[in-house]
Protein backbone atom coordinates (compact mmCIF):
# COMPACT_ATOMS: atom_id res chain seq x y z
CA UNK A 1 0.00 0.00 0.00
CA UNK A 2 3.02 2.23 -0.69
CA UNK A 3 2.02 4.19 -4.31
CA UNK A 4 0.35 7.29 -3.31
CA UNK A 5 -3.28 7.87 -5.55
CA UNK A 6 -2.56 10.25 -7.60
CA UNK A 7 -5.91 11.45 -9.28
CA UNK A 8 -5.82 13.88 -11.81
CA UNK A 9 -8.54 16.96 -11.39
CA UNK A 10 -8.17 19.82 -14.47
CA UNK A 11 -7.88 22.84 -12.68
CA UNK A 12 -6.77 25.93 -14.89
CA UNK A 13 -3.15 27.05 -14.42
CA UNK A 14 -3.77 30.80 -13.27
CA UNK A 15 -5.75 31.66 -11.02
CA UNK A 16 -6.80 35.41 -10.07
CA UNK A 17 -5.03 34.85 -6.46
CA UNK A 18 -3.18 32.96 -4.14
CA UNK A 19 -5.37 30.52 -1.89
CA UNK A 20 -4.78 31.56 1.64
CA UNK A 21 -6.20 28.69 3.90
CA UNK A 22 -5.48 30.87 7.23
CA UNK A 23 -7.66 33.57 5.97
CA UNK A 24 -10.30 31.27 5.19
CA UNK A 25 -9.67 29.74 8.59
CA UNK A 26 -10.15 32.70 10.58
CA UNK A 27 -13.79 33.13 8.81
CA UNK A 28 -14.86 30.02 10.80
CA UNK A 29 -15.16 30.65 14.30
CA UNK A 30 -15.92 27.12 15.74
CA UNK A 31 -12.44 26.17 14.20
CA UNK A 32 -10.54 28.32 16.59
CA UNK A 33 -11.83 26.10 19.63
CA UNK A 34 -10.45 23.44 21.54
CA UNK A 35 -11.83 19.77 21.87
CA UNK A 36 -10.21 17.78 25.08
CA UNK A 37 -7.46 20.59 25.62
CA UNK A 38 -6.88 20.48 22.15
CA UNK A 39 -6.67 22.63 18.75
CA UNK A 40 -9.71 21.17 16.96
CA UNK A 41 -8.90 19.18 13.81
CA UNK A 42 -11.92 18.79 11.76
CA UNK A 43 -11.82 16.20 9.67
CA UNK A 44 -15.57 14.94 9.43
CA UNK A 45 -16.29 17.23 6.39
CA UNK A 46 -18.54 14.36 4.60
CA UNK A 47 -20.31 14.36 7.25
CA UNK A 48 -21.19 18.00 7.59
CA UNK A 49 -19.31 21.03 7.18
CA UNK A 50 -18.04 23.84 9.56
CA UNK A 51 -20.04 27.57 9.05
CA UNK A 52 -18.06 30.45 8.10
CA UNK A 53 -18.80 33.75 9.94
CA UNK A 54 -21.39 35.01 6.94
CA UNK A 55 -23.62 32.17 6.93
CA UNK A 56 -24.37 32.06 10.94
CA UNK A 57 -24.68 36.08 10.77
CA UNK A 58 -26.97 35.34 7.87
CA UNK A 59 -29.37 33.36 10.12
CA UNK A 60 -29.11 35.91 12.65
CA UNK A 61 -29.79 38.81 11.00
CA UNK A 62 -32.94 37.21 8.80
CA UNK A 63 -34.41 36.21 12.62
CA UNK A 64 -33.85 39.82 13.80
CA UNK A 65 -34.41 41.69 11.27
CA UNK A 66 -36.73 40.54 8.42
CA UNK A 67 -38.48 37.47 10.18
CA UNK A 68 -42.33 36.89 8.27
CA UNK A 69 -43.78 33.68 6.19
CA UNK A 70 -43.10 34.06 2.70
CA UNK A 71 -45.19 34.11 -0.57
CA UNK A 72 -48.74 35.07 2.14
CA UNK A 73 -48.36 38.60 3.11
CA UNK A 74 -48.84 42.11 2.10
CA UNK A 75 -46.86 43.70 4.43
CA UNK A 76 -43.53 45.04 4.16
CA UNK A 77 -42.02 42.37 6.59
CA UNK A 78 -43.33 39.52 4.67
CA UNK A 79 -41.82 40.86 1.12
CA UNK A 80 -38.66 41.06 2.50
CA UNK A 81 -38.59 37.35 3.79
CA UNK A 82 -39.89 36.34 0.56
CA UNK A 83 -37.72 38.65 -1.40
CA UNK A 84 -34.26 36.83 0.72
CA UNK A 85 -35.67 33.60 0.04
CA UNK A 86 -35.94 33.67 -3.44
CA UNK A 87 -32.73 35.34 -3.68
CA UNK A 88 -31.15 32.20 -2.09
CA UNK A 89 -33.13 29.89 -5.01
CA UNK A 90 -31.95 32.51 -7.70
CA UNK A 91 -28.20 32.22 -6.22
CA UNK A 92 -28.08 28.17 -5.50
CA UNK A 93 -29.45 28.27 -9.42
CA UNK A 94 -26.80 30.33 -10.56
CA UNK A 95 -24.24 27.77 -7.97
CA UNK A 96 -25.59 24.42 -9.79
CA UNK A 97 -26.04 26.47 -13.27
CA UNK A 98 -29.70 25.58 -13.57
CA UNK A 99 -31.27 27.61 -16.06
CA UNK A 100 -33.61 28.96 -14.21
CA UNK A 101 -34.61 29.10 -10.18
CA UNK A 102 -37.88 27.48 -11.25
CA UNK A 103 -36.09 24.54 -11.80
CA UNK A 104 -34.84 24.74 -7.90
CA UNK A 105 -37.07 22.73 -5.15
CA UNK A 106 -35.86 23.51 -1.76
CA UNK A 107 -35.79 20.49 0.64
CA UNK A 108 -34.78 19.19 3.57
CA UNK A 109 -31.30 18.07 2.09
CA UNK A 110 -30.44 15.26 -0.38
CA UNK A 111 -32.16 12.81 1.25
CA UNK A 112 -35.62 14.58 0.78
CA UNK A 113 -34.36 15.54 -2.58
CA UNK A 114 -34.24 11.75 -3.88
CA UNK A 115 -37.25 10.97 -1.81
CA UNK A 116 -39.18 13.44 -3.78
CA UNK A 117 -38.03 12.43 -7.33
CA UNK A 118 -38.67 8.64 -6.17
CA UNK A 119 -42.21 8.77 -4.87
CA UNK A 120 -43.26 11.57 -7.81
CA UNK A 121 -41.44 9.78 -10.93
CA UNK A 122 -42.70 6.42 -9.65
CA UNK A 123 -46.15 7.42 -8.91
CA UNK A 124 -46.51 8.60 -12.84
CA UNK A 125 -44.29 6.83 -14.44
CA UNK A 126 -43.11 3.55 -12.88
CA UNK A 127 -44.71 -0.57 -13.06
CA UNK A 128 -44.13 -3.67 -12.22
CA UNK A 129 -41.27 -5.29 -14.58
CA UNK A 130 -39.55 -1.61 -14.97
CA UNK A 131 -35.70 -0.90 -13.80
CA UNK A 132 -34.05 1.80 -11.87
CA UNK A 133 -30.42 1.13 -11.87
CA UNK A 134 -28.12 2.51 -9.01
CA UNK A 135 -24.35 2.12 -8.57
CA UNK A 136 -22.75 -0.23 -5.81
CA UNK A 137 -21.71 3.04 -4.37
CA UNK A 138 -24.49 5.04 -3.14
CA UNK A 139 -25.19 5.99 0.14
CA UNK A 140 -28.33 4.49 2.16
CA UNK A 141 -30.35 7.77 0.48
CA UNK A 142 -29.69 6.66 -2.88
CA UNK A 143 -30.74 2.84 -2.60
CA UNK A 144 -33.87 2.86 -0.10
CA UNK A 145 -36.00 5.48 -1.51
CA UNK A 146 -36.06 3.61 -4.79
CA UNK A 147 -36.36 0.20 -2.55
CA UNK A 148 -39.44 2.10 -1.39
CA UNK A 149 -40.56 3.01 -4.97
CA UNK A 150 -39.78 -0.81 -6.11
CA UNK A 151 -41.75 -2.42 -3.79
CA UNK A 152 -44.53 0.24 -4.78
CA UNK A 153 -44.75 -0.95 -8.26
CA UNK A 154 -43.28 -4.22 -8.98
CA UNK A 155 -40.14 -2.85 -10.36
CA UNK A 156 -36.64 -4.07 -9.98
CA UNK A 157 -33.66 -2.63 -8.80
CA UNK A 158 -30.55 -3.12 -10.93
CA UNK A 159 -26.66 -2.40 -9.25
CA UNK A 160 -23.73 -1.90 -11.30
CA UNK A 161 -21.28 -3.35 -9.43
CA UNK A 162 -17.70 -1.91 -8.31
CA UNK A 163 -14.17 -3.00 -8.82
CA UNK A 164 -11.82 -3.68 -5.89
CA UNK A 165 -10.54 0.62 -6.76
CA UNK A 166 -14.28 1.59 -5.77
CA UNK A 167 -14.63 2.61 -9.06
CA UNK A 168 -18.15 2.08 -11.29
CA UNK A 169 -16.83 0.50 -14.33
CA UNK A 170 -18.47 2.65 -17.85
CA UNK A 171 -19.21 -0.53 -19.68
CA UNK A 172 -20.09 -2.04 -16.41
CA UNK A 173 -23.32 0.80 -16.16
CA UNK A 174 -23.47 0.53 -19.81
CA UNK A 175 -24.30 -3.13 -19.90
CA UNK A 176 -27.41 -2.73 -17.44
CA UNK A 177 -29.41 0.27 -19.15
CA UNK A 178 -31.88 -1.93 -21.25
CA UNK A 179 -35.28 -1.53 -22.68
CA UNK A 180 -36.40 -1.80 -18.92
CA UNK A 181 -34.91 0.52 -17.90
CA UNK A 182 -36.64 4.05 -16.48
CA UNK A 183 -34.50 6.04 -14.15
CA UNK A 184 -30.44 5.91 -13.43
CA UNK A 185 -29.72 7.16 -10.04
CA UNK A 186 -25.69 7.86 -9.59
CA UNK A 187 -23.73 9.46 -6.99
CA UNK A 188 -21.06 12.28 -8.39
CA UNK A 189 -18.68 11.39 -5.15
CA UNK A 190 -18.66 8.20 -3.14
CA UNK A 191 -19.28 9.40 0.35
CA UNK A 192 -17.36 6.08 1.72
CA UNK A 193 -14.81 6.16 -0.44
CA UNK A 194 -14.43 9.37 -2.18
CA UNK A 195 -14.61 7.93 -6.07
CA UNK A 196 -15.75 11.00 -8.18
CA UNK A 197 -17.57 8.66 -11.01
CA UNK A 198 -17.68 9.65 -14.87
CA UNK A 199 -21.71 10.99 -14.32
CA UNK A 200 -21.40 12.97 -17.47
CA UNK A 201 -20.40 9.63 -19.66
CA UNK A 202 -23.14 7.48 -17.38
CA UNK A 203 -25.64 10.47 -18.76
CA UNK A 204 -24.56 10.29 -22.34
CA UNK A 205 -25.02 6.75 -22.13
CA UNK A 206 -28.36 6.95 -20.25
CA UNK A 207 -30.10 9.66 -22.33
CA UNK A 208 -28.80 7.69 -25.68
CA UNK A 209 -31.64 5.41 -24.32
CA UNK A 210 -33.61 7.74 -22.97
CA UNK A 211 -33.32 7.05 -19.99
CA UNK A 212 -33.34 9.99 -17.20
CA UNK A 213 -30.65 10.56 -14.66
CA UNK A 214 -30.74 11.57 -11.69
CA UNK A 215 -27.51 12.39 -9.38
CA UNK A 216 -26.66 12.55 -6.18
CA UNK A 217 -24.01 15.63 -5.77
CA UNK A 218 -24.15 16.06 -1.75
CA UNK A 219 -20.55 15.08 -1.71
CA UNK A 220 -19.34 17.22 -4.75
CA UNK A 221 -20.79 20.33 -4.71
CA UNK A 222 -19.20 21.14 -1.54
CA UNK A 223 -15.55 20.00 -3.54
CA UNK A 224 -15.63 20.26 -7.71
CA UNK A 225 -17.08 22.99 -9.78
CA UNK A 226 -21.10 21.88 -10.68
CA UNK A 227 -22.77 22.74 -13.90
CA UNK A 228 -25.84 20.78 -14.20
CA UNK A 229 -26.71 21.92 -17.81
CA UNK A 230 -23.39 21.04 -18.79
CA UNK A 231 -23.85 17.49 -17.30
CA UNK A 232 -26.67 17.27 -18.77
CA UNK A 233 -28.56 15.60 -15.98
CA UNK A 234 -32.20 15.55 -14.81
CA UNK A 235 -31.95 15.68 -11.17
CA UNK A 236 -29.13 16.40 -9.29
CA UNK A 237 -29.75 16.58 -5.41
CA UNK A 238 -27.32 18.75 -2.96
CA UNK A 239 -27.24 19.50 0.57
CA UNK A 240 -26.57 23.13 2.08
CA UNK A 241 -24.81 21.48 5.18
CA UNK A 242 -22.05 19.93 3.30
CA UNK A 243 -21.41 23.15 1.20
CA UNK A 244 -20.77 25.22 4.79
CA UNK A 245 -24.47 26.40 4.71
CA UNK A 246 -26.96 25.54 7.04
CA UNK A 247 -28.70 22.39 8.39
CA UNK A 248 -32.07 21.20 7.54
CA UNK A 249 -31.69 22.52 3.82
CA UNK A 250 -30.92 21.48 0.28
CA UNK A 251 -32.23 21.50 -2.89
CA UNK A 252 -33.04 19.45 -5.84
CA UNK A 253 -32.66 20.66 -9.49
CA UNK A 254 -34.95 19.51 -12.24
CA UNK A 255 -34.71 20.00 -15.84
CA UNK A 256 -38.18 21.76 -16.01
CA UNK A 257 -39.89 19.45 -18.44
CA UNK A 258 -39.14 16.71 -16.01
CA UNK A 259 -40.36 18.75 -12.88
CA UNK A 260 -43.80 19.51 -15.17
CA UNK A 261 -44.16 16.36 -15.67
CA UNK A 262 -43.98 15.06 -12.14
CA UNK A 263 -46.60 15.15 -10.00
CA UNK A 264 -46.46 16.89 -6.48
CA UNK A 265 -44.15 15.21 -4.04
CA UNK A 266 -46.37 16.07 -0.80
CA UNK A 267 -49.72 18.23 -0.69
CA UNK A 268 -50.43 21.71 1.35
CA UNK A 269 -50.28 25.24 1.82
CA UNK A 270 -47.97 27.43 -1.03
CA UNK A 271 -47.79 24.37 -3.28
CA UNK A 272 -51.41 25.01 -4.92
CA UNK A 273 -53.04 27.70 -7.16
CA UNK A 274 -57.09 26.65 -5.85
CA UNK A 275 -58.46 24.29 -3.86
CA UNK A 276 -61.86 23.36 -3.59
CA UNK A 277 -63.39 20.10 -2.50
CA UNK A 278 -64.00 18.91 -5.64
CA UNK A 279 -60.69 19.84 -7.62
CA UNK A 280 -57.28 21.45 -6.81
CA UNK A 281 -54.98 22.54 -8.85
CA UNK A 282 -51.43 22.30 -8.40
CA UNK A 283 -48.88 26.22 -7.87
CA UNK A 284 -46.03 26.52 -11.18
CA UNK A 285 -42.61 25.80 -10.47
CA UNK A 286 -40.54 25.33 -8.23
CA UNK A 287 -43.73 25.86 -5.77
CA UNK A 288 -45.64 22.70 -6.13
CA UNK A 289 -43.18 20.83 -4.87
CA UNK A 290 -43.26 22.85 -1.90
CA UNK A 291 -45.78 22.14 0.80
CA UNK A 292 -46.11 24.39 3.98
CA UNK A 293 -43.97 26.71 5.57
CA UNK A 294 -40.76 26.73 4.35
CA UNK A 295 -37.09 26.52 5.87
CA UNK A 296 -36.82 30.10 5.14
CA UNK A 297 -33.65 31.08 7.15
CA UNK A 298 -32.17 27.55 5.59
CA UNK A 299 -33.27 29.24 2.16
CA UNK A 300 -31.44 32.24 2.88
CA UNK A 301 -28.38 30.64 4.28
CA UNK A 302 -27.95 28.37 1.63
CA UNK A 303 -27.90 31.62 -0.89
CA UNK A 304 -25.12 32.85 1.17
CA UNK A 305 -22.99 29.77 1.22
CA UNK A 306 -23.06 29.09 -2.26
CA UNK A 307 -22.26 32.84 -2.76
CA UNK A 308 -19.37 32.77 -0.45
CA UNK A 309 -18.18 29.21 -1.71
CA UNK A 310 -18.06 30.38 -5.80
CA UNK A 311 -16.23 33.59 -3.98
CA UNK A 312 -13.49 31.13 -3.02
CA UNK A 313 -13.68 29.47 -6.30
CA UNK A 314 -14.51 26.24 -6.32
CA UNK A 315 -11.39 25.47 -8.89
CA UNK A 316 -9.36 26.72 -6.28
CA UNK A 317 -10.62 24.49 -3.25
CA UNK A 318 -10.77 21.13 -5.73
CA UNK A 319 -7.09 21.97 -6.13
CA UNK A 320 -6.27 22.58 -1.91
CA UNK A 321 -8.31 19.72 -1.29
CA UNK A 322 -6.24 17.30 -4.08
CA UNK A 323 -3.05 18.78 -2.37
CA UNK A 324 -4.39 17.17 1.19
CA UNK A 325 -5.47 14.12 -0.90
CA UNK A 326 -2.21 13.69 -2.17
CA UNK A 327 -0.17 14.32 0.71
CA UNK A 328 -2.78 12.40 3.46
CA UNK A 329 -2.28 9.28 0.82
CA UNK A 330 0.80 9.35 1.02
CA UNK A 331 2.03 9.84 4.85
CA UNK A 332 -0.98 7.28 5.21
CA UNK A 333 0.17 4.68 3.21
CA UNK A 334 3.18 3.93 4.68
CA UNK A 335 1.82 3.58 8.21
CA UNK A 336 2.13 -0.36 9.50
CA UNK A 337 -0.93 -2.16 9.11
CA UNK A 338 -3.03 0.52 7.23
CA UNK A 339 -5.06 -0.17 4.31
CA UNK A 340 -6.56 2.54 1.96
CA UNK A 341 -9.85 1.22 0.90
CA UNK A 342 -11.28 2.91 -2.60
CA UNK A 343 -8.69 3.34 -4.63
CA UNK A 344 -10.24 5.30 -7.39
CA UNK A 345 -7.91 7.35 -9.98
CA UNK A 346 -10.62 10.14 -9.71
CA UNK A 347 -11.32 11.00 -6.26
CA UNK A 348 -12.49 14.02 -3.79
CA UNK A 349 -10.63 14.71 -0.84
CA UNK A 350 -12.24 11.44 1.37
CA UNK A 351 -9.86 8.41 2.80
CA UNK A 352 -11.15 5.74 4.31
CA UNK A 353 -9.26 3.16 5.79
CA UNK A 354 -8.66 0.72 8.58
CA UNK A 355 -6.02 -0.88 10.88
CA UNK A 356 -5.03 -3.82 11.23
CA UNK A 357 -6.03 -5.48 14.74
CA UNK A 358 -7.54 -2.21 15.83
CA UNK A 359 -11.51 -1.72 15.00
CA UNK A 360 -12.45 1.99 13.10
CA UNK A 361 -14.57 2.66 16.48
CA UNK A 362 -11.79 2.87 18.58
CA UNK A 363 -9.34 4.62 16.45
CA UNK A 364 -12.11 6.94 16.54
CA UNK A 365 -12.11 7.48 20.22
CA UNK A 366 -8.40 7.75 20.95
CA UNK A 367 -8.11 10.44 17.28
CA UNK A 368 -11.45 12.14 19.78
CA UNK A 369 -8.93 12.30 22.99
CA UNK A 370 -6.26 14.33 20.58
CA UNK A 371 -8.97 16.56 19.46
CA UNK A 372 -9.27 14.86 16.02
CA UNK A 373 -12.68 14.25 14.49
CA UNK A 374 -13.43 11.81 12.12
CA UNK A 375 -16.15 9.67 11.51
CA UNK A 376 -16.47 5.64 11.86
CA UNK A 377 -18.76 2.88 10.93
CA UNK A 378 -20.48 1.98 7.37
CA UNK A 379 -20.53 5.73 6.68
CA UNK A 380 -24.99 5.32 5.52
CA UNK A 381 -22.91 2.40 2.94
CA UNK A 382 -23.27 -1.25 4.21
CA UNK A 383 -23.29 -2.28 0.64
CA UNK A 384 -19.97 -0.93 0.17
CA UNK A 385 -19.04 -2.48 3.47
CA UNK A 386 -20.05 -5.65 2.61
CA UNK A 387 -18.58 -5.07 -1.01
CA UNK A 388 -14.97 -5.14 0.75
CA UNK A 389 -15.87 -7.40 3.63
CA UNK A 390 -15.21 -5.45 6.19
CA UNK A 391 -17.52 -4.02 9.10
CA UNK A 392 -16.26 -0.41 8.55
CA UNK A 393 -13.75 2.20 8.04
CA UNK A 394 -12.40 5.20 9.61
CA UNK A 395 -12.67 8.20 7.25
CA UNK A 396 -11.20 11.46 7.16
CA UNK A 397 -12.27 13.92 4.46
CA UNK A 398 -11.12 17.09 3.78
CA UNK A 399 -12.74 20.84 3.57
CA UNK A 400 -11.20 23.76 1.98
CA UNK A 401 -10.05 25.01 5.05
CA UNK A 402 -7.77 22.27 6.14
CA UNK A 403 -3.69 22.32 6.47
CA UNK A 404 -0.80 20.27 5.61
CA UNK A 405 -0.55 20.45 9.72
CA UNK A 406 -3.62 18.84 10.06
CA UNK A 407 -2.83 15.98 8.00
CA UNK A 408 0.72 15.47 10.27
CA UNK A 409 -1.80 15.75 13.79
CA UNK A 410 -3.92 12.61 12.19
CA UNK A 411 -0.85 10.81 10.95
CA UNK A 412 0.52 11.65 14.70
CA UNK A 413 -2.74 10.76 16.09
CA UNK A 414 -2.71 7.11 14.33
CA UNK A 415 0.68 6.55 16.00
CA UNK A 416 -0.91 6.96 19.39
CA UNK A 417 -3.77 4.44 18.39
CA UNK A 418 -0.94 1.78 17.58
CA UNK A 419 0.92 2.84 20.30
CA UNK A 420 -1.85 1.41 22.54
CA UNK A 421 -3.35 -1.43 20.73
CA UNK A 422 0.83 -2.27 19.56
CA UNK B 1 -10.46 15.51 32.23
CA UNK B 2 -10.49 11.94 31.46
CA UNK B 3 -8.21 9.99 30.71
CA UNK B 4 -7.67 7.44 27.47
CA UNK B 5 -6.92 4.48 30.08
CA UNK B 6 -10.12 4.70 32.10
CA UNK B 7 -11.86 3.19 28.98
CA UNK B 8 -8.73 1.20 27.35
CA UNK B 9 -7.50 -0.48 30.67
CA UNK B 10 -5.14 -3.35 30.54
CA UNK B 11 -7.76 -5.47 31.08
CA UNK B 12 -9.88 -4.66 28.89
CA UNK B 13 -6.76 -4.28 25.97
CA UNK B 14 -6.10 -8.27 26.59
CA UNK B 15 -9.59 -9.62 26.26
CA UNK B 16 -9.60 -7.95 23.04
CA UNK B 17 -6.78 -9.60 21.87
CA UNK B 18 -7.17 -12.78 22.89
CA UNK B 19 -11.01 -13.02 23.71
CA UNK B 20 -12.39 -15.41 25.78
CA UNK B 21 -15.20 -18.18 24.80
CA UNK B 22 -14.60 -16.92 21.24
CA UNK B 23 -15.73 -19.93 19.77
CA UNK B 24 -18.24 -21.76 17.83
CA UNK B 25 -20.91 -23.44 20.01
CA UNK B 26 -22.70 -27.09 18.17
CA UNK B 27 -25.03 -27.39 20.96
CA UNK B 28 -26.21 -24.16 21.94
CA UNK B 29 -29.88 -24.15 23.00
CA UNK B 30 -30.06 -20.73 22.22
CA UNK B 31 -28.37 -18.53 19.47
CA UNK B 32 -28.76 -14.75 19.14
CA UNK B 33 -27.78 -12.53 16.52
CA UNK B 34 -26.51 -8.86 18.03
CA UNK B 35 -25.83 -5.70 15.81
CA UNK B 36 -24.81 -2.57 16.06
CA UNK B 37 -26.10 -1.11 12.85
CA UNK B 38 -24.17 2.27 13.08
CA UNK B 39 -20.53 0.74 13.79
CA UNK B 40 -21.45 -2.05 11.97
CA UNK B 41 -20.13 -4.53 15.14
CA UNK B 42 -21.75 -7.86 14.87
CA UNK B 43 -21.72 -10.64 17.51
CA UNK B 44 -23.27 -14.08 17.47
CA UNK B 45 -23.93 -15.33 20.82
CA UNK B 46 -24.59 -19.14 21.77
CA UNK B 47 -25.56 -20.23 25.12
CA UNK B 48 -26.28 -23.57 25.98
CA UNK B 49 -29.07 -23.30 28.93
CA UNK B 50 -29.18 -26.59 31.34
CA UNK B 51 -32.10 -26.24 33.84
CA UNK B 52 -32.18 -22.82 34.79
CA UNK B 53 -28.21 -22.58 34.45
CA UNK B 54 -25.86 -21.00 31.60
CA UNK B 55 -24.35 -24.62 31.47
CA UNK B 56 -22.28 -22.77 28.40
CA UNK B 57 -21.67 -19.47 26.61
CA UNK B 58 -19.75 -18.48 23.99
CA UNK B 59 -19.50 -15.90 20.95
CA UNK B 60 -18.13 -14.80 17.78
CA UNK B 61 -17.87 -11.62 15.63
CA UNK B 62 -16.54 -8.48 14.58
CA UNK B 63 -16.40 -5.76 16.95
CA UNK B 64 -14.35 -2.77 18.36
CA UNK B 65 -12.14 -3.49 21.62
CA UNK B 66 -14.82 -2.14 24.22
CA UNK B 67 -18.00 -4.48 22.47
CA UNK B 68 -15.07 -7.47 21.97
CA UNK B 69 -13.90 -7.01 25.38
CA UNK B 70 -16.97 -6.42 27.26
CA UNK B 71 -18.66 -10.45 25.53
CA UNK B 72 -15.33 -12.05 26.53
CA UNK B 73 -15.43 -10.69 29.83
CA UNK B 74 -19.68 -11.47 29.92
CA UNK B 75 -19.11 -14.86 28.77
CA UNK B 76 -16.54 -15.70 31.62
CA UNK B 77 -18.79 -14.18 34.56
CA UNK B 78 -22.26 -15.96 33.49
CA UNK B 79 -21.01 -19.12 32.56
CA UNK B 80 -22.54 -21.44 35.29
CA UNK B 81 -24.39 -18.86 37.08
CA UNK B 82 -28.41 -19.11 36.91
CA UNK B 83 -30.64 -17.22 35.02
CA UNK B 84 -31.94 -14.93 37.41
CA UNK B 85 -28.24 -14.43 38.35
CA UNK B 86 -27.45 -13.23 34.83
CA UNK B 87 -30.43 -10.97 35.02
CA UNK B 88 -29.25 -9.35 37.90
CA UNK B 89 -25.67 -8.90 36.24
CA UNK B 90 -26.78 -7.31 33.44
CA UNK B 91 -28.64 -4.73 35.79
CA UNK B 92 -25.79 -3.90 37.28
CA UNK B 93 -24.03 -3.68 34.23
CA UNK B 94 -26.51 -1.35 32.61
CA UNK B 95 -26.09 0.84 35.81
CA UNK B 96 -22.40 0.77 35.79
CA UNK B 97 -21.80 1.73 32.08
CA UNK B 98 -24.51 4.65 31.64
CA UNK B 99 -24.70 6.69 34.88
CA UNK B 100 -23.97 9.70 35.30
CA UNK B 101 -20.30 10.89 33.72
CA UNK B 102 -19.84 12.93 36.44
CA UNK B 103 -20.61 9.98 39.53
CA UNK B 104 -17.71 7.74 40.35
CA UNK B 105 -19.23 4.42 39.10
CA UNK B 106 -19.44 1.63 41.97
CA UNK B 107 -18.44 -1.68 40.83
CA UNK B 108 -19.33 -3.76 43.39
CA UNK B 109 -20.76 -7.13 43.41
CA UNK B 110 -19.40 -6.90 39.76
CA UNK B 111 -16.19 -8.51 39.48
CA UNK B 112 -13.91 -8.53 36.68
CA UNK B 113 -16.71 -6.36 34.50
CA UNK B 114 -16.02 -3.51 37.01
CA UNK B 115 -13.29 -3.06 34.73
CA UNK B 116 -15.87 -0.99 32.36
CA UNK B 117 -16.47 1.72 34.83
CA UNK B 118 -14.79 4.22 32.70
CA UNK B 119 -17.08 3.44 29.57
CA UNK B 120 -19.77 5.99 31.35
CA UNK B 121 -17.60 9.09 30.70
CA UNK B 122 -17.05 8.18 26.68
CA UNK B 123 -21.33 8.19 26.04
CA UNK B 124 -20.57 7.54 22.37
CA UNK B 125 -18.82 4.33 23.73
CA UNK B 126 -21.64 2.71 25.89
CA UNK B 127 -23.81 0.88 23.34
CA UNK B 128 -20.47 -1.02 22.13
CA UNK B 129 -20.66 -2.00 26.15
CA UNK B 130 -23.71 -3.27 26.30
CA UNK B 131 -23.71 -5.36 23.21
CA UNK B 132 -23.50 -8.83 24.28
CA UNK B 133 -25.96 -8.15 27.39
CA UNK B 134 -28.18 -6.77 25.07
CA UNK B 135 -27.47 -9.76 22.95
CA UNK B 136 -27.79 -12.33 25.75
CA UNK B 137 -30.86 -10.96 27.05
CA UNK B 138 -32.38 -11.79 23.61
CA UNK B 139 -30.97 -14.81 23.77
CA UNK B 140 -32.44 -15.63 26.88
CA UNK B 141 -35.77 -13.93 26.27
CA UNK B 142 -36.52 -15.63 23.04
CA UNK B 143 -38.41 -18.75 22.17
CA UNK B 144 -36.80 -19.08 19.03
CA UNK B 145 -33.35 -20.43 18.08
CA UNK B 146 -32.44 -16.98 16.55
CA UNK B 147 -33.03 -13.80 18.00
CA UNK B 148 -31.98 -10.89 16.89
CA UNK B 149 -31.11 -7.42 18.10
CA UNK B 150 -30.12 -4.06 16.85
Amino acid sequence: MSTATKPSLKIPEARARAYDVESLRAQFPILSRTVHGKPLVYLDNANTTQKPRVVIDADRRYYEEENANIHRGTHWLSEKATEAYEGGRAKVARFLGAASPKEIVFTRGTTEAINLVASSFSQAFLKAGDEILITGLEHHSNIVPWQLACERTGARLVVVPITDDGEVPVDEFEKRLTPRTKLAAVSHVSNALGTINPVKQFIALAHARNVPVLVDGAQAAPHLPIDVTDLDCDFYAVSAHKMYGPTGIGALYGREEWLEKLPPYQGGGDMIASVTFEKTTYNVLPWKFEAGTANIAGGIGFGVAVDWLSGVGLPAVAEHEHELLVDATGKLSVIPGLTIVGRAKEKAAVISFVLENVHPHDIGTILDREGIAIRTGQHCAQPVMDRFGIPATARASFGLYNTREEVDALVAGLAKVSEMFG
Amino acid sequence: MTDLRDLYQEVILDHNKSPHNYREMADASRIALGHNPLCGDKMKLYVRIEGDRIADVAFQGSGCAISKASASIMTDTIKGKTLAEAEALYGKFHDLVTGPPDVKADGAGLGKLAVFSGVREFPARVKCATLPWHTLEMALKSANEVAKTE
